[in-house]
């Protein structure tokens, strides 16, 4: 992963459902711009960061040998402006995993209030259906900076896995 | 898990509605999926998932839609990409749930996507819980 919009894992249940925390702050200088005045987290990045946090969860099911590209949004409800200052906690379920792909349910709130409902659906890229081949290499998690944001959570992983 | 054959269709119909973004009044029997109603290949999936769930059921991805083994197969599929009749034997014995008499005077594969209309579907869930 190239760029990372999620601060860190606070709950994590390997294959099943994982929690994170984005802390939105003013020095994001997007916010500057949307809008003059009256900054708001743009729904886009929302989209985004419930990506980040549901595809992490997709690729720990895998322990991220597949490569996991979002290949659909099922669902993008918003409720309410997320403001700079505001911690939004992002909550998100695996519904399906299967060897092509995975769907995920998905929440963000803000102190246990509804921001959001977001579902997803993320290919696992060699498995495509269409028989399309893609670069051997995994660009999708070729660096670990990513896992930073599960420092509470790998070393625990690792020994489950080991079972 | 028993269902009536209306049942099956309203729930083939809500997974369509769910899954596709259409309207109800969209989701007819003849409609072909991805002309009619405007699905993508990972709209297939999605489409397997919400069976799966909604009748209880395990689809392997070849078993609903087969098309794909068939494709690269020179043997099945001529150089005038049309099926042999090697490949429309096997089509028809994967796709039983289909109805192929118009497909196989012309059997090009480019309108394989044609043959997977809400119908099939529900004639392939019908014979999975029966």
């Amino acid at each position: 992963m190239r760029w990372i919009w999620i601060d860190k894992f606070v709950e994590f249940e390997s294959g099943k459902r994982a929690a994170a925390i984005k802390n939105v702050s003013m020095a994001e200088e997007h916010l500057h711009d949307h809008f003059p005045g009256f900054p708001v987290m743009p729904e886009a990045l929302m989209i985004e960061a419930m990506a980040q946090t549901s595809g992490i969860l997709v690729g720990e099911a895998r322990q991220f040998q597949e490569k996991v590209v979002l290949a659909k949004i099922n669902k993008a409800v918003f409720f309410d402006f997320v403001r700079p200052g505001d911690s939004i906690r992002l909550d998100a379920v695996i519904e399906t995993v299967a060897p092509e792909a995975a769907g995920t349910t998905g929440k963000i709130t803000r102190e246990g209030q509804l921001i959001a409902e977001i579902d997803l659906m993320f290919s696992h890229v060699d498995q495509n259906l269409a028989g399309i081949e893609f670069p051997k290499d995994n660009f999708v998690f070729d660096d670990n900076t990513f896992k930073s944001l599960l420092r509470d959570f790998l070393s625990q992983n690792k020994s489950n896995h080991a079972h | 898990m028993a269902f009536s054959r209306d049942e099956i269709l309203e729930q083939v119909t809500e997974v369509m509605v769910d899954a596709l973004g259409v309207d109800d009044d969209e989701v007819t029997l003849e409609a072909t999926l991805m002309g009619d109603l405007g699905a993508e290949s990972i709209d297939f999936l999605d489409v397997v998932f919400r069976l799966e769930k909604a009748f209880d059921i395990k689809i392997a991805r070849e078993e609903l839609f087969p098309a794909d083994a068939l494709m690269n197969d020179p043997s099945l599929v001529g150089e005038d990409q049309k099926l042999t009749e090697q490949g429309l034997a096997l089509l028809k014995e994967k796709m039983p749930h289909t109805d192929l008499t118009e497909f196989e005077k012309n059997p090009d594969i480019n309108k394989l996507g044609d043959l997977f209309t809400v119908g099939s579907i529900v004639n392939f869930v019908a014979a999975r819980v029966s």
